[in-house]
């Protein structure tokens, strides 16, 4: 009977899955947005079901909230160029250069960190940029310094540490290149930089569109990274930490909170039509 | 593959000494934290001062880490039993069916891991205790964990079914095997690395998750990840949480080591021309 009706079939196997992601995740989702047009009243601290566009008429004038705002898409846009830019070289010579034995140890070199805990690695990352730390020793005898903790340790140590999540889907995109496409471009008079400016690149492009998003989307939400290194700066993912919980103004951080949303749906438009998704 | 001649040798070079920094990049800090585990210096002074195995000793009597420890791998192993259902379920559905919902289906699994865990925590912990009233705890963080592993197990089994394609289970019901025996004795068995490997990816990503805990756990609850950061900032736990970190960066190469003998033995396993 279940051969007879394909239909039937799908609809079994999807229901429970569907349950899980349609109903209660983006159950979850749209009750976000709901609660962001909700209010908070300031003495009892309890969610008021009145409707009210305050949340966002807040996060849109105060200007703190839209330095944060800017300041956050742009360190994760940032972020995500530095990644690219590392991860490209990278991923060529993986699939182009090295030979079949050293391509195996690369991917697990830039595997292993993957596995290595966030907090760790973020933590690494505070010790290495201490006053009495590494680059300080080996930055003070030159009449330099460690950048110390701020907005740019931000932005090293967030490159650092989704570097594998660009290089892994760039190699694999350049895999699929097959290397007679770039003999034929060499038999045609051009160059290295040529083939790689030409040939390479433009069909690396869906693979670096596929790690961009996790390393813009990862680096949209971050707020923990920001309290290691970040001295005292603050990210949207702070303002949203800030808010939540009963005693604050979870609305409010709802409200904050769809703007990674919008952001993130926007960029995942723009990356299926470059065909990047089926690349994740 | 690898070793295309058209690319000249100055490039060549070029990047195999840029990738050579990079992975000298990659792995300084991690060794900073392996090396601080033994600084005699409880604020990590550059270079140490002295070498000792005290804080090893401390660590592995503390208490807090141990039950972090272990609440964690409950977690991650919930998270996973549910991915590894979901997952293979979906990835099934999908599977020689072309309909209008396809698209939303995938996109639909891949939105928990492609949006901000800020905002996916934040969502669940909102629908838990504003809309539902339902008190947080470790069972919100298994629900919410095992909602962005799912993509792992479905990417797998998915990437399986299109290598696979699906003549060895025609073959086995022209023989006369039913939907269950062919399921059983076929599909499973040529399924059985790539869902491990799915569950070993989804075990590590809940394992190491850290944002959508903090949301969705209560109070009481502590994971590894949440114990790691409530000490970091402590001075006199600082050099302990080093020592945890140490071990997490060693045990990093267990799951790397067992990925690569799944796909060893795979590639010997189904001698496909």
């Amino acid at each position: 009977m279940l051969d007879r009706r394909p239909g039937l079939r799908v609809g079994l196997l999807l229901t429970p899955p569907m349950l899980w992601l349609g109903v209660a995740y983006l159950g979850a989702l749209a009750a976000l947005l709901v609660t962001s047009l909700w209010t908070q009243d300031d003495f009892t601290g309890n969610i008021e079901r009145i409707w009210t566009l305050d949340n966002f008429r807040q996060l849109f004038t105060v200007d703190v909230y839209r330095t944060i705002t800017l300041r956050t898409i742009g360190i994760a846009a940032l972020v995500t160029v530095v990644d690219a830019v590392l991860a490209f070289p990278i991923a060529l010579y993986m699939a182009k250069v090295a030979s079949p034995r050293t391509q195996r140890l690369l991917v697990i070199a830039v595997l292993t960190p993957l596995w290595a805990s966030y907090l760790v690695k973020a933590y690494a990352w505070r010790g290495m940029l201490s006053a009495d730390g590494p680059i300080a020793w080996i930055a003070n005898p030159f009449g330099l310094d460690t950048p110390g903790y701020g907005l740019p340790a931000v932005i090293i140590t967030l490159s650092y540490l989704w570097l594998p999540y660009m290089i892994l889907p760039v190699y694999a995109g350049l895999e699929r290149v097959p290397d007679s496409l770039l003999e034929a471009s060499s038999d045609l008079g051009g160059g290295s930089w040529t083939t790689i400016r030409r040939v390479v690149l433009p069909m690396a492009f869906p693979a670096l569109v596929a790690g961009s998003i996790f390393t813009f989307s990862l680096s949209l939400g971050d707020y923990i990274t920001v309290q290691i290194v970040g001295g005292t700066s603050q990210l949207l993912g702070n303002v949203v930490y800030d808010n939540q919980g009963a005693a604050n103004n979870l609305p409010f951080a709802a409200a904050v909170a769809t703007v990674p949303i919008v952001v993130m749906v926007v960029y995942l438009a723009l990356a299926r039509r470059v065909g990047a998704l089926e690349d994740l | 593959m690898a070793q295309t001649k058209t690319l000249s040798r100055g490039l060549r070079g070029t990047l195999g000494a840029f990738t050579a920094v990079v992975l000298v990049f990659i792995y300084v800090p991690l060794l900073l934290v392996l090396l601080n585990s033994f600084n005699t210096d409880n604020t990590f002074g550059w270079p140490p001062p002295g070498l000792t195995l005290h804080w090893w000793k401390v660590a592995w009597e503390s208490q807090g880490a141990r039950d972090a420890l272990w609440t964690s791998v409950k977690v991650a192993c919930a998270a996973t039993v549910v991915a590894l259902l979901l997952g293979t379920l979906a990835a099934m559905a999908l599977r020689r069916t072309r309909f209008f919902g396809r698209n939303v289906v995938s996109l639909l699994i891949i939105l928990p891991i492609a949006l901000p865990g800020i905002v996916t925590g934040l969502a669940f912990q909102n629908e838990f205790s504003t809309i539902l009233g339902i008190g947080l705890s470790l069972w919100t963080v298994i629900i919410a964990h095992a909602t962005f592993c799912i993509v792992t197990v479905f990417n797998n089994v998915q990437a399986r079914f299109q290598r696979l394609g699906t003549s060895f289970e025609q073959a086995s019901m022209d023989l006369g095997a039913g939907r269950w025996t062919t399921y059983r004795l076929v599909t499973f068995p040529m399924l059985r690395s790539a869902l491990l490997a799915g569950a070993l990816l989804s075990f590590g990503l809940s394992f190491d998750e850290i944002v959508v805990t903090t949301f969705t756990a209560s109070p009481h609850d502590q994971t590894l990840p949440l114990w790691i950061l409530n000490n970091l900032f402590r001075p006199n736990q600082a050099p302990v949480v080093n020592v945890v970190a140490a071990v997490l960066v060693v045990l990093s190469a267990v799951p790397i080591y067992l990925a690569q003998r799944l796909s060893g033995s795979q590639a010997e396993a189904i001698n496909i021309p």
